[in-house]
């Protein structure tokens, strides 16, 4: 493949999973607000709110850095959407991609955090520095289960480190004990990835007026909304592609892949809804001392069925 | 031009500023995202920065001490932006206009930071959510001339 061609991929995946990505935001404010008993808002509302945030001015702190303030958000937007091409074309295309895309990815989808870390340190905020300092601690709590979610499913899959061969390797690492428990951490770590409630406690609007976003306006403002959208609709697709068989070229395989997203999707909406937010100690003390624990025990328990050939362990 | 509009319209982000109200404005503005009245529907979120606002709800009387932060508040958002004074204390200064803790009153105090600000009165002690929707929708129209 010439460079173009893989410039086209990257174009053609960027803008589908931007749109995709501000469906999810819609879908997720109306699910919202049907828990709610409200009626919501309408279908075009990403789109008038990223249309809007580009119309408005662009204001610059004076005690901001200006180019690390201002580029930190496209560097976050440019990675996530580099993260939907890998992922993307190891979805529709199994055989492509090379041995390893998958501990590429997940260095990957650290870049968004770290860059809004960078954003939010130039913006010489003291709500932003607190919420940068909070970022930095919730990406020291989710990480390490993440890694131990993502191992289970390379267990289970003969250590195959590649994604297009683990989406399709015929073993669905869900479909086992280790399979559910790396699942649940993954979306545990998702939710934390997404930063959403519980794990908001870098944006908290209300203690810390949005946190790390406090100081942007107009078009970077605009840029970290899409990046968002992104990485909503990057994080369901990573989770089905490792544990749950990905998209499967069958009659019903579309349908399915369609279902399985939009439950994961649900399923990040209602935990938002029924949750309180979470302080960062309690953050880090319950992923340290309680998911990454569970996390060891799922990848010692996919060992041991792959050791003893126990397919349900 | 069309299309700016329509964005600004579907998509107000309101901030709100307490310039010494009584709380009760307060609580008729968080009416508003109650199931009863939702304005989401319109799109409109409250929001928890000056930066993100598109509209200040601005309650109170705007006391001495508050007025010089309302100003602040008001050069920290990105404009185009509409100022919507809720509330008869907001508006005229109420029953506290000739105390001695006053500042200029919210139009004034805006007026002298931006001559050319959109101000939108919602008069009442408190106003009805009901009143405060119709003063979005007349701001949204007033947007449409910008």
């Amino acid at each position: 493949m010439n460079a173009f061609g893989i410039i086209g991929i990257y174009i053609a995946a960027a803008a589908g999973t931007l749109a995709i990505g501000l469906y999810l935001r819609w879908f997720d404010r109306k699910v919202t607000a049907m828990v709610q008993w409200r009626k919501g808002p309408p279908w075009y509302q990403p789109v008038a709110d990223v249309l809007k945030l580009f119309y408005k001015e662009t204001l610059m702190p004076a005690t901001a850095r200006g180019t690390g303030f201002l580029i930190a958000p496209a560097i976050g937007l440019a990675a996530s959407a580099l993260v939907a091409a890998m992922l993307w074309s190891a979805v529709l295309t199994p055989e492509t991609g090379f041995v390893g895309d998958l501990i590429v990815v997940v260095y990957l989808l650290l870049i968004p955090p770290l860059m809004t870390i960078l954003g939010a340190s130039a913006s010489g905020s003291p709500h932003a520095a607190i919420g940068a300092s909070r970022e930095m601690k919730l990406i020291l709590s989710y990480e390490l289960p993440f890694f131990l979610a993502m191992l289970v499913a390379v267990i289970r899959t003969d250590w195959t480190l590649q994604l297009g061969p683990i989406a399709s390797a015929g073993v669905v690492p869900l479909y086992s004990i280790s399979g559910v428990i790396a699942m649940i951490i993954a979306i545990l770590a998702m939710q934390a990835k997404l930063g959403q409630v519980p794990f908001d406690t870098a944006e908290a609007e209300c203690e810390i007026m949005s946190g790390v976003y406090v100081e942007y306006s107009g078009v970077p403002l605009a840029i970290i909304y899409l990046g968002r959208a992104m990485m909503l609709a990057v994080m369901p697709l990573l989770l089905i592609t490792v544990f749950w068989g990905g998209l499967e070229p069958t009659g019903w395989g579309i349908p399915a892949f369609i279902g399985k997203y939009l439950l994961l999707v649900v399923l990040v909406t209602l935990i938002r809804n029924t949750n309180p937010r979470l302080r960062i100690d309690q953050i880090m003390r319950f992923f340290w001392f309680g998911v990454a624990p569970l996390g060891i025990a799922a990848v010692v328990l996919a060992y041991l069925g792959k050791a003893w050939a126990i397919k349900w362990l | 031009m069309a299309l700016k509009n329509w964005a600004l319209r579907k998509s107000l982000w309101v901030y709100h500023v307490n310039t010494g109200a009584c709380n009760n404005c307060d609580i008729e503005v968080l009416e508003l995202l109650t199931p009863k009245y939702d304005i989401e529907r319109f799109g409109m979120i409250l929001v928890g920065t000056p930066r993100h606002a598109d509209v200040l709800a601005v309650t109170g009387a705007c006391t001495r001490q508050a007025q010089p932060r309302l100003q602040e508040v008001y050069r920290q958002t990105p404009k185009p932006c509409v100022v919507m004074a809720i509330g008869s204390c907001a508006g005229a200064q109420g029953i506290f206009a000739e105390s001695y803790h006053m500042g200029a009153g919210v139009d004034t105090a805006i007026k002298a930071v931006d001559p050319d600000a959109i101000i939108v009165y919602v008069p009442g002690c408190p106003p009805k959510p009901e009143a405060m929707i119709a003063a979005a929708v007349k701001a949204m129209e007033l947007i449409k001339t910008l």
